[in-house]
C-alpha cells in the first residue's frame, strides 16, 4: 500500500537580484495514506513552491520530503501533479493524451486501450476521444488533466489550484467528481487552493498557511461529514475562522506590496 | 453565388491588364520582338505545354502527353527545389534541435552560422561550380543553403519557445530525454518551424531558377535564360507565368500541409 509523504523541516530560499526570498520556512506535515489536504493560503504565501518540492520538480533547499523511505529529488509517475493551466498537449487529442504516460511506461495497446476506455467512462469523457484540446472547454479540459494523471494510477495526486479558472458551477460539479473518484480510488490529494470554501467542501485537512516566509499557520482538522452543505452552520463556523487567517495573512501581502511600491 | 462574385472581383484588374496590353500591342505600339501580345504568349505557353512529337509506336499514352518541353521544364526545376530542399532541411532541423535546446551546443555553432547566415545563396555560384561541377550537384548545392537558413533559425527559436508547462508535465509523467525531444518539443516547436519550411521553399524555389541559369540545360530557369538568347520574347513571359504557377502551386501544397499538421494548434483560423 502507498505510504504516507513526510515532509521534514522544510526550507525553499529563492535567490533572486533583489535578495534572497524565504519562500518555505520550517515546514512539517505527515499526510496519511487516502488523506484529502487542502493547501491554503493567499497569493505568494508558498503553496505552489511547497506542492513543487513534494513533486519534485524544484528540490527544497533544506530539509527533505520522504515518500515511502525515498528522499523525493526528482519528479515520478508515483505523484501525478494536475496544474491550474491544465498542461494538456495540445498536439495529441484527449485519448492520446491520457495514453501518453502509459505509452511512456511501455504498457501493451491492449492495456492502454482497456485504461483509457475506463477513464474516459469514468470522467464522462467518452465522446472527447478523438478532439484536440484547443476544442474543449476549461472544464473539460481539467477532466482529461485528471484522466492523464489518473492513467498513470499513482497513490498520490497533486494539484495546484486545478479548478481556479473554472466558473462556480463547474467547479462545484468538478469538486463533487473529485471527491467520487478520491473516494472509489483512494487516492492521497495535496490540493492548493486560494478559496477557503473550496477547501472545507473537499479536505479531511486544512493547511492555512503564513506569508513570507511560508509557515504552517494552522493544521485544521475538517470533521464533517460529506456531502458537505456549504449553507450549513458549521460550514459557516469554520469559514468565517479560517477567513479570519486569510485576511491576516493577506493584509501582511498588501503591507509587503505597499513598502515595495514605496521604495521604488 | 459569393465564390462567383469574389472571382469576379478578384479577376477584373487582371482581365483590364490583359485587353489593354493587348489593344497596345495590336495597334503597334510596342515591337513584337520586346512586348508581344498576350495571344502571342498564351499561343506559344499551349504550345510550349503539348508534346513537341506524334505519339510514337508503344509509347504510353501518359508518357506521350507528359513529353511535352514545360512539363519536362517544370519537372526537372520541381525535382531540383524538393532534392535541395531535403537536404538544407534535413541539416536544419536536427541542428537547430540541438541549437536550440542546448546552450552549449548552441554558443558552440551560433557564431559560425552567424557569420555565414547574411551570406546569398547566389554568392555561392563560383563556389558550387568549382566544387560540383555542372548538372544538378551545384543547383543541390545552392538550394540546401538557401532552404538551411531559415528552417534553422525557426527551429531554434521555435524550440526555445516551448512552452516550460509541457516539460513539466511530461517529466511529471515520467518522459525520458528521447521521448521528451521527439513527442513534447519537437510537435511544440511544430509552429514555428512549419513556418521556417514555408520560407525556406520560398527561397529555394528562387534559388532554383538563379541556379539553372549556370550549370544545367533543362529547368524553368534555364528555359528562359536560353528563349533570351534567341529573342524570343514570347516564350520569356510564358516561361515566366509558369514560374509563377508552380511557385504558387508549391506554396498552396506547403499550406495545405501546415494546415493539416497544425490541426490542433489554437492560433489557426480553418
Ligand atoms: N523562481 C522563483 N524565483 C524567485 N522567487 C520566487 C520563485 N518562485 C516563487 N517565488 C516567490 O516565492 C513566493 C511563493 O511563491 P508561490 O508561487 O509558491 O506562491 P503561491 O502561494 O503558489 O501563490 P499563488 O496563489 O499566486 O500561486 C512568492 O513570493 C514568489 O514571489
Ligand atoms: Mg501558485
Amino acid at each position: 500500500m502507498s505510504s504516507p509523504i513526510l515532509i521534514d523541516n522544510v526550507q525553499k530560499v529563492f535567490k533572486t537580484p533583489g535578495g534572497d526570498v524565504v519562500a518555505l520556512k520550517d515546514i512539517n506535515l505527515t499526510i496519511q495514506p487516502g488523506e484529502f489536504v487542502c493547501l491554503l493560503g493567499p497569493s505568494g504565501c508558498g503553496k505552489s513552491t511547497l506542492l513543487n518540492a513534494v513533486a519534485g520538480f524544484q528540490p527544497p533547499s533544506d530539509g527533505q520530503i520522504v515518500i515511502a523511505q525515498k528522499t523525493i529529488r526528482s519528479p515520478g509517475p508515483d505523484r501525478g501533479m494536475v496544474f491550474q493551466e491544465y498542461a494538456l498537449f495540445p498536439w495529441m487529442t484527449v485519448g492520446q493524451n491520457i495514453a501518453f504516460g502509459l505509452e511512456v511506461q511501455k504498457k501493451e495497446k491492449a492495456e492502454i486501450d482497456l485504461v483509457v476506455n475506463q477513464l474516459l467512462d469514468l470522467l464522462h469523457l467518452k465522446d472527447f476521444r478523438d478532439r484536440f484540446p484547443k476544442d474543449l472547454s476549461g472544464g473539460m479540459r481539467q477532466r482529461v488533466a485528471i484522466a492523464r494523471v489518473l492513467a498513470l494510477d499513482s497513490p498520490i495526486m497533486l494539484m495546484d489550484e486545478p479548478f481556479g479558472a473554472l466558473d462556480a458551477l463547474t467547479r462545484r460539479n468538478l469538486q463533487d467528481e473529485l471527491l467520487r473518484i478520491w473516494e472509489k480510488l483512494g487516492k492521497t490529494i495535496l490540493f492548493v487552493t486560494h478559496s477557503i470554501e473550496e477547501s472545507i467542501y473537499l479536505a479531511d485537512r486544512i493547511v492555512v498557511m503564513t506569508y513570507r516566509p511560508g509557515t504552517v499557520k494552522r493544521d485544521q482538522v475538517v470533521d464533517m461529514p460529506r456531502p458537505r452543505d456549504p449553507a450549513s452552520p458549521a460550514f459557516n463556523d469554520l469559514k468565517r475562522e479560517l477567513g479570519r487567517l486569510v485576511m491576516e495573512e493577506q493584509q501582511r501581502h498588501a503591507d509587503a506590496e505597499m513598502k515595495l511600491a514605496a521604495v521604488d | 453565388m459569393h465564390k462567383i462574385k469574389d472571382f469576379a472581383q478578384g479577376a477584373l484588374v487582371p482581365v483590364l491588364v490583359l485587353i489593354l496590353w493587348e489593344a497596345c500591342s495590336r495597334a503597334g505600339l510596342f515591337s513584337a520582338v520586346v512586348m508581344p501580345a498576350p495571344s502571342a504568349v498564351a499561343a506559344k505557353w499551349w504550345a510550349y505545354l503539348l508534346p513537341a512529337q506524334a505519339q510514337e509506336a508503344g509509347q504510353s499514352w501518359l508518357a506521350w502527353a507528359f513529353s511535352g518541353e514545360l512539363l519536362h521544364d517544370a519537372y526537372s526545376s520541381l525535382y531540383r527545389v524538393i532534392a535541395g530542399f531535403l537536404i538544407g532541411a534535413g541539416l536544419a532541423l536536427p541542428l537547430g534541435l540541438l541549437m536550440g535546446a542546448n546552450t552549449r551546443i548552441y554558443a558552440l555553432f551560433n557564431p559560425l552560422m552567424q557569420i555565414l547566415r547574411p551570406i546569398p545563396p547566389i554568392a555561392y555560384i563560383p563556389l558550387a561550380i568549382l566544387w560540383f561541377g555542372l548538372g544538378n550537384p551545384p543547383s543541390f548545392f545552392l538550394i540546401a543553403i538557401g532552404a538551411f537558413f531559415p528552417v534553422l533559425m525557426n527551429t531554434i527559436a521555435g524550440v526555445r519557445q516551448v512552452d516550460g508547462i509541457y516539460l513539466r508535465a511530461a517529466r511529471n509523467l515520467g518522459v525520458g530525454q528521447w521521448t521528451m525531444f521527439t513527442r513534447v518539443i519537437l510537435p511544440a516547436a511544430t509552429p514555428y518551424i512549419l513556418a521556417g519550411v514555408r520560407i525556406g521553399i520560398g527561397t529555394a524555389f528562387i534559388v532554383v531558377i538563379v541556379s539553372e541559369m549556370i550549370a544545367v540545360n533543362d529547368g524553368l530557369g534555364f528555359r528562359i535564360l536560353e528563349a533570351r538568347e534567341f529573342m524570343w520574347s514570347d516564350k520569356i513571359i510564358a516561361g515566366m507565368i509558369t514560374i509563377g504557377l508552380l511557385g504558387l502551386a508549391i506554396d498552396t501544397a506547403v499550406s495545405r500541409l501546415n494546415n493539416h499538421l497544425l490541426r490542433w494548434h489554437r492560433g489557426l483560423e480553418h
